[in-house]
């Protein structure tokens, strides 16, 4: 993995020259609008793009030198870049079809302000690429285009051209929006895309293998070679491990995977424990909840990572499976038929406190948000398929997300809770997709074979 | 000796159990032949019946022909077009109809019969229901018939199960003659 040197520190303070883009807001009728962010809040809601945004314009970064690696490097971040920047929806941009009107800077010290700010744009970033022994030295300077000073400068030291990106993104978020980015955050899903068979006796199974890849879709690599079935994967809390249920033994149970070490761990072992799915991880990294089958019937257990201090949650004559963890740790909630259909429950992980929390005609995989939210995202039936739909726990209102594009299942949230990623067929086979917590700014990630089940890093 | 009676005598409660339990609604759906009291044999309709070799009091005259078919086939060969039916469910169901009950009744004999067998019931469902809730309800739907099977003598030693939930479809298509045909609970000879 590439390290970056960060040669240059925060810039803190100079938050306060920058211009709120208020003041320019063109076509959105303004009282409509709610109040610009401030840097040092969350978004609570996100609203498209235009009126209370600042308003960007990323020329391509220059490469210091005309060889095609350094050129093709200049070009790749400052796409990346766009679209790391684009996917959180913080900022305004400047459309791109415009830049050629305006002369291209060879350094930071020509850049054509005045031309800038008659497009309105309030930030510009720009950058600059050099080829050093070690791979790039890459500059970026986010400037104040009205003042024409820079409230933002960093240096980075690497190779891999999108990992520029992605820092560059998340910290440009965290210092202008206050805001957590995902742009170096993973996602893992099981794939059926090899078109391998599964060994044995009952031919034409195509089985599944665990895979990963960047937010964004990029660099999608498997990292299971079971053969067999690998499904439903969950990254640990500090994303070096994937927990999943694999039947490599025959029956289901549960396997870790420390994709850094190579090593594999069998969380469920011995020819007693039943059935073992779903495994989730507690937000401390230190327990798994799942589903399991060992005492008759599917209930709910909690075990160690190690597969250590198993504990049963649930008693009951009922299915009781795909269990999630609120994010303080302290309670969970699980899928349960024991009113007649598939509903979402929420117990303490002391097995006290149970609550039915809705009343879907059925309704299943539920994933707590992360906090500040308060929130559980599942898949419900509707017609013929299922929809997306996110229970707001403090006000108890139910929302959709999706509206029977194909069928949307298997929801999990991004770290910062903005976005979701599910699986949806609008597209044909089964992949998988994210979406902003709002429901718009859908993208494709998967396209290769079907894929299920995903889930996103910490 | 005394165990085999026992066994047949267990095996004839069983069935008629069914056929009382068959009788209460659907009126003459139910199994069509009364087990017979010599030993061990619940005489099924459709596969005539092909002896176990050894060991067992044989009461049906050797079929050599179907015996050898099935005797020498290899597990795969065994599995492809497998002796022992699969059950089918309704949707979002584990409940075993009348229907369901016949074809257990006919692959008990067979499991029976072939005493060497072990067997892995799978659980299958459609793609209608979602692809957690669906591990649950395909081990159910096995369990379902795991149970009905021991219920008429299988010893429980020699069935597994296991839920592929939706993973596995035997159709791949997306319309109800598919989905009927991928809520299932499916019988796979594991050793013999």
């Amino acid at each position: 993995m590439t390290k970056f040197i960060i040669t240059i520190t925060f810039a803190i303070g100079l938050l306060a020259a920058w211009p709120r883009a208020q003041q320019q807001a063109p076509q959105t009728p303004a009282s409509q609008q709610p109040p610009p962010q401030q840097p040092t809040e969350l978004a609570a809601t996100i609203e498209g793009g235009g009126g209370a945004a600042p308003r960007l314009a990323i020329p391509e970064f220059i490469a210091l030198s005309q060889d095609a690696e350094t050129v093709a490097t200049a070009k790749t971040i400052t796409e990346v870049l766009w679209d790391d920047l684009n996917f959180e929806r913080e900022f305004a941009f400047i459309p791109r079809d415009v830049y050629s009107s305006i002369p291209k800077a060879t350094s930071f010290t020509d850049v054509p302000f005045d031309r800038w700010r008659e497009l309105n744009a309030d930030g510009l970033v720009m950058g600059t690429v050099q080829k050093v022994s070690s791979g790039f030295r890459v500059e970026m300077k986010l400037f104040n285009v009205r003042t024409a000073q820079v409230v933002y400068p960093r240096q980075y030291d690497g190779s891999n051209a999108r990992l520029f990106a992605h820092t560059m993104s998340d910290e440009l978020h965290k210092s202008q929006r206050a805001l957590n980015g995902v742009a170096r955050t993973r996602l893992t899903f099981d794939s059926d895309r090899d078109g391998e068979r599964m060994t044995g006796t009952v031919q034409n199974r195509s089985i599944k293998e665990i895979y990963i890849s960047d937010y964004d879709g990029e660099r999608q690599t498997r990292v299971t070679t079971g053969r067999t079935l690998n499904i439903a994967p969950r990254w640990s809390p500090d994303g070096r491990s994937i927990a999943y249920t694999s039947y490599r033994r025959g029956g289901a149970n549960l396997f870790i995977s420390n994709i850094f070490q190579g090593t594999l761990d069998e969380v469920t072992k011995g020819d007693k424990v039943g059935e073992n799915w779903l495994p989730a991880w507690s937000p401390d990294g230190t327990k798994l909840a799942f589903s399991s089958t060992r005492d008759g019937n599917p209930e709910i257990y909690i075990v160690n990572r190690d597969g250590s201090g198993l504990r049963r949650l649930t008693n009951n004559p009922s299915i009781d499976i795909t269990p999630t963890w609120s994010p303080s740790g302290t309670q969970i909630a699980f899928t349960s038929d024991r009113s007649g259909s598939p509903q979402i429950y929420v117990v303490g992980v002391d097995g006290l406190n149970l609550s039915k929390k809705t009343s879907e005609s059925y309704c299943d995989r539920p994933t707590w948000s992360p906090a500040p939210f308060n929130e559980i995202a599942f898949a419900a039936r509707s017609g013929p398929g299922f929809d997306i739909r996110v229970l707001d726990l403090v006000t108890g209102l139910t929302k959709s997300l999706t509206f029977g594009e194909g069928t949307n299942e298997s929801p999990a949230f991004s770290p910062n809770g903005r976005h979701i990623v599910f699986t949806s067929t609008r597209s044909g086979k089964t992949q998988v997709f994210t979406m902003a917590r709002d429901g718009k700014n859908v993208r494709q990630i998967t396209k290769a074979g079907n894929n299920y089940e995903p889930d996103w890093s910490k | 000796m005394k165990a085999a009676r026992s066994i047949a005598l267990l095996v004839a409660c069983a069935a008629l159990l069914t056929a009382v339990a068959c009788g209460k609604k659907t009126p003459p759906v139910a199994r069509p032949t009364p087990p017979p009291p010599p030993p061990a044999e619940t005489a099924p309709p459709r596969p005539p019946a092909p002896p176990e070799p050894a060991r067992e009091p044989v009461s049906v005259p050797p079929d050599p022909v179907r015996d050898d078919a099935i005797s020498s086939a290899s597990l795969d060969e065994l599995n492809k077009n497998s002796p022992l039916k699969p059950v089918y469910f309704e949707l979002d169901s584990s409940d075993l109809s009348a229907a369901n009950q016949k074809t257990l009744d006919e692959d008990a004999a067979l499991i029976k019969r072939y005493s060497s067998w072990t067997v892995t019931i799978e659980g299958h469902c459609d793609e209608r229901g979602s692809a957690e809730y669906n591990l649950a309800l395909g081990e159910r739907r096995a369990m379902a018939a795991r149970t009905y099977l021991i219920s008429l003598g299988i010893a429980a030693t020699r069935l597994r199960t296991v839920s592929y939930g939706k993973e596995f479809p035997f159709d791949p298509g997306h319309d109800e003659a598919a989905f009927a045909k991928n809520r299932r609970a499916h019988f796979v000879i594991t050793s013999k």
